[in-house]
Parts: C-alpha cells; structure tokens; sequence
C-alpha cells in the first residue's frame, strides 16, 4: 500500500531545465510546486567544484552525471521485425541523471529553428509539392509559429546569458551574424565568445567562398552577466572541461547557474531527490491526472497527489512514461494508428578532421561552444527538389573539450598501438581541427518508441523499445554536406584531412557517442488522432497533463534542441498560466 | 644523451628485472619537479588486487606491447598503466556495475548493438588472459611473457582481430578492453594509478587539470608554455 503524502497544486517529474523554468513560472502564480527527481541532488559547489570536476576519465569516460543503464535504459533494433536488445553501456547518447539533467552536462549550443522547420510539411508542400515527401516519412507540422514563440526564445536567452551577434534584428541583417536566421526582438544577452585559432582559419576561408560565417550562438557566459532572475553568470575561463562536466566557473548556463538558485528560495517551491516517479495516477474516468506514484530513496512506494502534472523528464522518459501510465494512445508502426511513441527522430551529424604539421591549437583551451559556424546550407536554404531531399544542417568548427583519451584523432592509416600509434599520438596531438555538419533528421513510419515486450528495468516495468534506423533521404542530406565541407577542409590546406559521413550502407550505431538529440514520441501539433499533445503541450487526453521537452518535436531540426525546448516551455507556462489556471481543461477542441 | 639510446637503454631495463623504474628516465629533457603528497607506487613492488601472479605478469607484457618504451616518450610501464587496470577491475567498470546486465542474452547480436555479453570486464580479463595464456603453451609452445616482441605482437593482432576463437570468452572483446584501458590508464589523471608523474601529458602537451585559460584564448598558435597539474596538487 503506497504512503501518500500532502497534496500540492503542481507536481513535476524532473528537475532538469524544462522543471526549473517551470517551477519560476508556476510559483510566480502562488502555487504550491513540488519537483521529484529520479537522481540525486548536485549543484556547482559542492559537486562540481574545482579540481575534482577537471577529471576525464571520471566524468567524460565513466559517465558519472549520467544515468545509469543499470537503472533505466532502453532497448534498440532496426526494424519493425527485428528483435531489441538492451542498450546496456552508454555510447550513442547520454541523458543526464540528477538535478539540472542533461543541462548540467551539455556544451551549451543554443539555437532557434528557422521558422520553416517548425511548419516543415506544410513549407515543403507549399514549395515543392507533396510529392516530394517519401511514402514512409511521417513529417507533421508542430502547430506553433515561429512568431508566436519568439518571445519565448528571447526570454530564454535572457534567462540562459546566451552569447552570440544577431543576424535579424526585426527583419534587419546585421554584420557578423546569421543572415538566415528567423528575426530577433532583441540582440543576444552577452556579445560572442573570443574566439580560438580554428575559428578565425574556418571563418577567413568560409568567407572567401562567398559563405557567411558568424560565431557559435553559446550558452557559455562570455562577460559577467545577471539574468532576469538575479542569478549570476561568470566569464568562461576556457577551462576545457565543458560537455559531459557540471561547469566549475558559473559561466556554463543550466539549471544550477541560472534558475535553481532563485526558484529554490521560493517558499512554494520544494523538491525531492533520489525519488523515481513509476506513472502518473489517473482519474477513473481516464480523462484526469490525480497525482504520480513514485519510489523515494529508502524504495518506499509514495503517492503524490496534484492538480497539475508537469512532464519534465528526458525526452525519452516522457515518453516511456507516457505508455506506462496509459496516457494516450500507443502508436503501432504496422498499422500507423495510435500517437504514444509515433516520430522518434536524431540527429544526422558528419564532419572532417584535418590535420596541421605546423599549427598549434591548443585543444584543451575550449568553451563547450566556442566555435565558427555557418548556416548556408539550412533548411530554409536548400531546394528540396532540386536536391533530392528533405533537410539540412549547420556547419561547425568548434574546438572543445581537448582532453586526451577521447580528443586523439590519428591519421588514417595509423596504427591503433605500438610504438608508431605513440609517435602518431605525439605528432597529432594539438595539430588537428575539426569541421562538423549537424543536420535534421526526418520522421518515419518505422522509427518509433513502444514498451518492449522481453525486458524490465529494476521495478520490473517493462523498458522502452527504440525502432530506429538511418534513411535515404537523411543520407543523401549528409552526402551533399560532405561534398560541401570536402570543399572547405580543401581550401584550409591541411597536411592531412579525413571525412566521417554516413553513406547508404550505414546502420545506426550505439557505439559511438552521436548526441543527446533524442527526439519525438511525444509530438505536439494540431490533431489528436496524429499527435499526443495540442499546440501548448497538454495531452490531448488527459487536460492536466503537461508534456515539455524534446520528446514534442515532430521530427528533428537541424539544430541542437536546446533553445526550441526552452522557448516551447516559456510558451506552455503562459499557456497555463494565463488561459488554464483560470478554466481548468483542454486549451484546444480535440 | 639521445632518446634514442635512453630509450634502448629503459627498455632493456625495465624486460630485465621490472625493479624500480627511475623517474629521472620518465619524458624527455623535462625536470620533475614532482610534490603530491603520496608518490604513486613503482610498478614492481605493487601487489595486485585482483590480478593473481600469473595473470599479472601477462598483463605487464601486454601493456608492454601495446605502448612500448621504444621511441620518444613513456611507455605503458613505466606510466603505471598496469596499476591503473588493476584499479579498474575492482571498481565500478570492472564490475559493469552501471551497465544493464539483465538477461537474455541472445547469440550473434550484431556489434552495432553495442556490449551484449552477460560478463562483467573483470571476467572477460580472466577469462581472455587464461584462454591466452593456454593459446601460447599449446600453439606457440611457451609462454606469452617469453615470446619475442613480435610473437607477441602476432599473439595480440589475432586477439584484435577474432581470429582466435576462445570457447568462453570473446578475443576480440578481450582484445578492446585490454587496449581501452591501457590507453586510459596512459592518459588519465595519476589520481586513477596510471599516468605516472604525469609523464604522458607532459610527452603530449597537455596541461592537466589547469582549468584555466582565459588569457591564452587569442594567442594564436603559440603553444602553451606550461607544465601540466595533476588533481593532487603535483606540478610538472
């Protein structure tokens, strides 16, 4: 029999960046909010506190801020038919554990997406024709513009001290920014990072071929910054120790740094660590949440009753969660009826390392997203027609985190040990610099999230099962940014260079690390019978069911999905707070 | 003196008595000016812990192998890479205590999918070591430690490239974590038992944990003058 504790108005299932921006947001309207986070507690001192933090093998090689697959994990195959085995040690991706999440442990590259990839189907048959759209890809539009969210995109700049130079400012270009960017009310928080020789060589040579470099938009603070929230931001001191790190200067945004602090203060706000949420609780006309069950840290079964659940988990724990609680209907990639796990969707990432004999980078001195990247060939950039595909990416030249057991790209050609994999080692090591494609990944019938029907977790829930695999169109993407970033990495004139695209024999991997970008199954949009959450992120079933974060995105844009998963959540609370508060009930006429 | 002849000179050294390896032979031409609290132990009075005898002295000639003394800078043995591994097996990795290791386990799962194997790496090191060793004693009659380099050097190939099939263990499996963790234990932080005096960054030119480079970030393509600093304090 489980215990049950005090009713709260808000109950929130995570306490990562889409909880904390949340919790401001619903205190500010006096309700009693608590967070339940399945990890523990951390924040910059004590636990990533200098030196300890600066240990890569700790903390980039053994995962220590992520979670453990021992405790949750999923199950992947390729195909519909194909059996799922456990994804048992981590590699392809890497979701956060503990408060702050995967915020506490990212590099901090922070996007908007371009306004057409947030109504894509549309654009594309607008444009091109629906003919174009392959029979098995499943693109829908989000049902939000670009418009309506911008505000929210800038708040969460100003929240986060983003730095960067606009490119829009309301419809004007700028210099130095991104000139295909959607317009901007305002001009980034704090000015760029300084910027690092492999930035100021992409830059010289992108711009000579007529291209329009500008610098990484980064959720590394380049001054001392106060955000609207009081928090306190300090300059980046270029430690090296960014991405799978919990930063050690302040200067990293994330939950810590820029919310926590203050919503902490906050005497209607309370939070719980080390107390895993099982499901959430339904009334028994299903059409209501009562409240979540949930495991505390001595594994006592705990119910928490509230009027409103805020989803706030890893995308890929929103959805699992979503299926254990019988909230919407599972989607069956056979008959493609059903929402619950429809449009998982990555990331087609590719890139070039070149080698310079007489060049020293100095990789370990590194921000998580300085760097020069260009935007030339996004989505709204490229004919789709023309080109034979649907997407695009954004070009890279980031130099960070140098540390020695991952950052040791060799020649091709060199041996893997042995006295020549050392001279390798020696001669390589600071002479290399990277250009990196990161692009869209579409939607397809086929890759999707259900319940695996072999496999549980330590409570004996059944895990989530990822059906997944690479397809054409996203290869002939990555295939016509390879011959784009051949021709850059030419004219950089390196030694030697080597370029890592996929090709139609690929297979997905989980092996290598690719990136956190897991996306959809949980997708917003216009329709319930193609979406599980309306417009502001209610459930189209359950009306006082929130979902944020990135499992919402219909298929993944060309973009890291920070930025669009903090303007959506600014845009859900005012949703809440301004209409939903008021008339408990779906926002939206299904 | 030449590296070349300090090299050929250690080497020798160090396949001859694994005694205490000098650190005035550890880098090149860069004076240690070592002060951590507790010096790291040397290679040859280190007690393992979860290696037993045999298998330690496998492991020692392997890492041998896999970063050698030859050439410029330090090897795998004179870094303390053994020790570190040691280390390892006890520890979380050794134990795959983070990994899901719940069953099944299904037969010929293709590599895209990652580890499948119901052992922890603590079990894949004894057992690879043992089916190795009886490898050697039956095919190459002797003993892996007394091979020449280079029959040592096939031994390992085969291992990387499965083309040695053990009944209870995959080589190549066997092979991967031998080398990650070699490699790791070269690289990481001496905190970890390897990286002797921080003997490999200082090969490399990697500061350690420094954390700190703002002034250095537009001075283009100089290199970075400093010695490295290890998460103990130890200067190099």
């Amino acid at each position: 029999m489980a215990k049950r504790k005090p009713h709260v108005d808000v109950v929130m299932i995570g306490l990562g960046w889409t909880s904390s921006m949340m919790g401001m947001e619903l205190t500010d309207e006096g309700l009693n909010v608590l967070a339940l986070e399945r990890g523990p507690d951390q924040d910059t001192v004590p636990d990533f506190a200098y030196p300890k933090m600066a240990d890569e093998l700790t903390y980039a090689v053994r995962y220590q801020l992520m979670q453990r697959p021992a405790k949750s994990t999923v199950t992947v195959r390729h195909g519909v038919r194909d059996m799922a085995v456990p994804y048992r040690s981590l590699g392809s991706f890497l979701p956060g554990n503990g408060v702050g999440g995967a915020g506490t442990h990212w590099n901090g590259h922070t996007w908007r997406p371009q306004p057409q990839e947030l109504r894509l189907k549309s654009y594309v048959e607008e444009n091109f024709g629906a003919d174009i759209i392959p029979d098995e890809m499943t693109i829908q539009d989000f049902g939000v513009s670009y418009d309506e969210l911008e505000p929210h995109f800038d708040f969460f700049e100003k929240v986060a001290g983003i730095s960067g130079k606009a490119g829009n400012l309301n419809g004007e270009t700028q210099q130095g920014g991104n000139p295909f960017e959607g317009w901007r009310s305002s001009e980034y928080p704090l000015p760029p990072m300084p910027r690092t020789l492999n930035d100021t060589m992409f830059r010289d040579v992108a711009s000579a071929q007529g291209l329009h470099p500008f610098p990484m938009p980064a959720g590394n603070a380049s001054e001392a910054y106060t955000n609207p929230y009081g928090m306190q931001l300090a300059p980046c001191n270029y430690c090296g120790f960014c991405e799978r790190f919990g930063c050690l200067n302040y200067s990293k945004s994330s939950p810590q740094t820029c919310v926590l602090g203050a919503l902490k203060r906050r005497d209607n706000f309370s939070y719980r660590t080390n107390c895993e949420v099982m499901k959430v609780e339904l009334a028994e006309d299903g059409k209501t949440a009562t409240g979540v069950t949930y495991i505390d840290e001595n594994g006592d079964e705990v119910f928490q009753p509230a009027d409103l659940v805020i989803m706030g988990a890893y995308s890929l724990h929103n959805v699992h969660l979503l299926l254990l609680s019988g909230i919407g209907k599972p989607y069956d990639p056979i008959s493609g009826e059903g929402v619950v796990g429809k449009n998982y969707a990555y990331q087609m990432n590719g890139g070039a390392t070149l080698y310079f004999k007489d060049k020293a980078f100095n990789p370990f001195i590194g921000a998580g997203a300085n760097g020069e990247v260009l935007n030339d060939f996004g989505v709204e950039q490229i004919d789709f027609a023309k080109e034979g595909f649907i997407g695009g990416s954004y070009f890279n030249a980031a130099m960070t985190n140098g540390q020695p057991i991952r950052n040791m790209p060799l020649p091709g050609g060199a041996p893997q040990w042995g006295a020549e994999w050392k001279e390798a080692v020696q001669e390589t090591y600071g002479h290399t610099m990277t250009i990196g494609s990161h692009g869209s990944n579409m939607a397809y019938r086929d890759c999707c999230l259900d319940l695996d029907p072999t496999y549980t977790d330590d409570h004996g829930r059944p895990l989530m099962r990822m059906t997944f695999n690479w397809k054409a169109n996203d290869v002939r993407m990555t295939q016509f940014m390879k011959d784009k970033i051949d021709t850059l990495s030419q004219a950089l004139e390196p030694d030697d260079y080597k370029l890592s695209f996929k090709d139609f024999e690929s297979q997905y991997d989980v092996r290598p690390y690719q990136t956190t970008h897991n996306v959809g199954g949980a997708i917003m949009g216009s329709d319930p019978s193609t979406s599980v959450l309306n417009r502001y992120l209610q459930s189209w079933d359950v009306h006082n069911v929130f979902v944020m974060g990135a499992s919402a995105f219909p298929q993944n844009i060309q973009y890291n999905p920070t930025g669009l998963v903090g303007g959506l959540t600014y845009w859900a609370a005012k949703a809440i707070r301004e209409q939903y508060l008021k008339n408990p009930g779906p926002l939206v006429q299904a | 003196m030449s590296a070349k002849l300090e090299n050929a000179s250690r080497r020798r050294f160090i396949k001859g008595s694994l005694m205490t390896i000098p650190a005035v032979t550890v880098g090149s031409a860069v004076s240690l000016t070592a002060d951590a609290e507790e010096p790291p132990p040397s290679l040859a009075d280190y007690e393992p812990v979860y290696f037993d005898a045999e298998e330690w002295q496998f492991l020692l000639a392997a890492c041998d192998r896999l970063i050698p003394a030859d050439g410029e800078g330090p090897g795998a043995l004179e870094t303390n890479v053994p020790i570190f591994i040691d280390r390892q097996m006890e520890g979380k990795f050794g134990h795959a205590a983070d990994w899901y290791m719940k069953g099944p386990f299904p037969e010929g799962v293709s590599p895209l999918f990652g580890y499948q194997s119901p052992l922890t790496p603590r079990e894949v090191y004894r057992k690879g070591i043992a089916a190795t060793r009886r490898h050697c004693q039956n095919d190459l009659e002797g003993d892996f430690r007394k091979l020449d380099g280079e029959a040592q050097d096939r031994v390992l190939m085969q291992l990387e490239q499965g083309e040695i099939a053990f009944d209870d263990v995959s080589a190549s499996q066997f092979f991967a974590f031998l080398l990650q963790n070699t490699k790791e234990g070269y690289f990481a932080d001496p905190i970890h038992g390897g990286n002797k005096h921080m003997a490999t960054w200082k090969f490399i030119g990697f500061p350690g944990a420094r954390g700190s480079y703002r002034e250095w970030v537009d001075q283009h393509d100089k290199a970075y003058p400093l010695g490295p600093v290890s998460l103990t304090g130890e200067r190099g």
